[in-house]
């Protein structure tokens, strides 16, 4: 791009690796930018800068925080006793949201996959399982995801926390709110059927 | 393996959309809730599909689309890629899903799968070897020999059978004394010429036996076999090795494999001995 500006061609290029981000976006973002107050710009710069220099992970949970451990890890009116374990920091959110949940949480990062070659090796597995040597935690919710990599991982966690006798749960699988019977898979239906309750 | 056939019946001419029974191989999400299923047809061979909206909670397709499923699905013609407008199961495999092992062995044959077929190549026997594998990996104890039964022919279907009964250098009838397998040649050597290929490695008699007899029987007959834990892993490492040559890299879903099997003498007493407890 030599017809453009060097610093012009440098951001372009910067924004285009971005994902969802074309070319021709890259173009309008860039040239946005140029016609912007410079306030704005510069506080875009410091909020990129501030994410990687500020954000980093919970050396406990390994949630995404800002401090060291995270707020929830601090929280002394939680229950410390239970683990719920995610795939990813994001799956916290929604779980908060429901605000049935009062205990920890621990991210894995990721979820076994033999055919992406994910093993247990690259998760924070090792870290868990270290967090339960103390005993003082007395439940383990495994709440990875209801597909075949989640199920994979639940099961590989299960054989390695069961020898240390603490008690493991897992997130109840069925039918979603707003499903139909007709169009639900098997599995999701002999789970539900399995896990039918009192009503 | 071209599949001029097929090739026609879903090329221009052909009905917008086409029903066919599949077994989903594959799945990559495709931006926030489709996904781009990889799926192994009878008519079609391996293809490639998206399912929108699969990733949504109240998705119709949903549960129907996930890997190590049998399912009839009904497909669109798009401009690249097909689109699965409705599925059916036919088959969850749920002994399968629900069992750490079983799971392992059954990712290990779909990447077989996946590794060794082309899209849009026809391959009949091959969909029914797979199917029929996937049934004996939910009924069977002795998952290795259904492994060692489905590489054995999933290669004889691919053009890649072994030869266990001649020298592959002098045509020679092999006998009954240590042989050498050689996975470049496709297939075994003679001890007189096994001597100048440094890359052979020793087929014992027993291990060449039951690949015989495995290239030729049904599964009803592979599984009477008896094999001990060390010619077990004989036949496992000539076969591993073969198809690794063939391929030119690694299985990554057998790596899993080995990890389990490192665990497992840790983990399975304290399993048993639980589910024992549990038991009413």
């Amino acid at each position: 791009m030599a017809f453009i500006a060097e610093p012009l061609a440098r951001l372009i290029g910067e924004f285009n690796k971005l994902p969802g981000i074309g070319p021709k976006s890259a173009q309008r973002l860039t040239y946005y930018l140029l016609r912007s107050p410079d306030e704005e710009a510069k506080a875009l710069a410091e909020a990129i800068l501030a994410l990687k220099e500020k954000i980093r992970l919970c050396s406990v949970c390994f949630n995404i925080t800002d401090c060291e451990p995270c707020p929830i890890c601090q929280d002394r009116e939680r229950d410390h006793s239970k683990i719920c374990v995610v795939e990813k920091p994001s799956d916290i959110l929604p779980l908060e949201r429901t605000g049935k949940y009062r205990g920890v949480y621990h991210v894995l990062h990721g979820a076994i996959s033999p055919a992406q070659g994910i093993s247990p090796k690259e998760l924070r597995i090792e870290e868990l399982l270290s967090r339960l040597q103390d005993g003082s935690v007395t439940e383990v919710i495994l709440a990875t995801n209801p597909n075949l990599e989640g199920e994979a991982t639940a099961m590989y966690l299960r054989r390695m926390i069961l020898p240390l006798g603490i008690r493991i749960s897992r997130l109840a699988r069925g039918l979603p709110f707003g499903a139909e019977l007709e169009y639900a898979d098997d599995v999701t239906l002999s789970q539900a059927l399995e896990g039918r309750q009192e009503f | 393996m071209k599949g001029g056939r097929n090739s026609e019946r879903i090329g221009m001419g052909a009905p917008r959309s086409y029903q066919t029974e599949a077994i989903v191989i594959k799945q990559i999400k495709l931006g926030e809730a489709d996904k781009i299923l990889t799926i192994y047809t009878p008519g079609f061979g391996k293809l490639k599909v998206v399912a929108k909206g699969a990733c949504r909670p109240g998705s119709k397709l949903g549960g129907n689309v996930g890997p190590l499923t049998y399912s009839v699905m009904l497909l669109a013609r798009g401009r690249n890629l097909g689109i699965v407008t409705q599925s059916q199961t036919m088959e969850g495999f749920l002994a399968l899903k629900n069992d750490l092992w079983r799971m392992a062995y059954g990712l290990y044959i779909l990447e077989l799968i996946d590794s060794f077929t082309v899209e849009n190549s026809e391959n009949r026997p091959l969909f029914d070897l797979l199917l029929d594998t996937l049934y004996q990996l939910c009924r069977v104890d002795s998952n290795e020999i259904v492994l060692r039964y489905f590489e054995l022919h999933l290669l004889h279907y691919l053009g890649y059978r072994p030869e266990l009964h001649r020298c592959v250098k002098c045509n020679s009838p092999l006998k009954p004394v240590v042989n050498f397998f050689n996975s470049s040649q496709g297939g075994v050597l003679c001890p007189r010429c096994s001597q100048n290929e440094p890359m052979s490695r020793s087929l014992s008699v027993d291990a060449l036996k039951i690949l015989r007899l495995w290239q030729s029987c049904d599964y009803a007959t592979a599984k009477r076999v008896q094999i001990k834990s060390e010619l077990s892993s004989e036949l496992e490492q000539v076969l591993q090795e073969y198809m690794e040559c063939l391929l030119q890299r690694k299985l990554r879903s057998m790596t899993w494999l080995r990890e389990l099997k490192n665990i497992e003498p840790l983990t399975r007493l304290y399993v048993n001995r639980r589910e024992n407890l549990l038991k009413p």
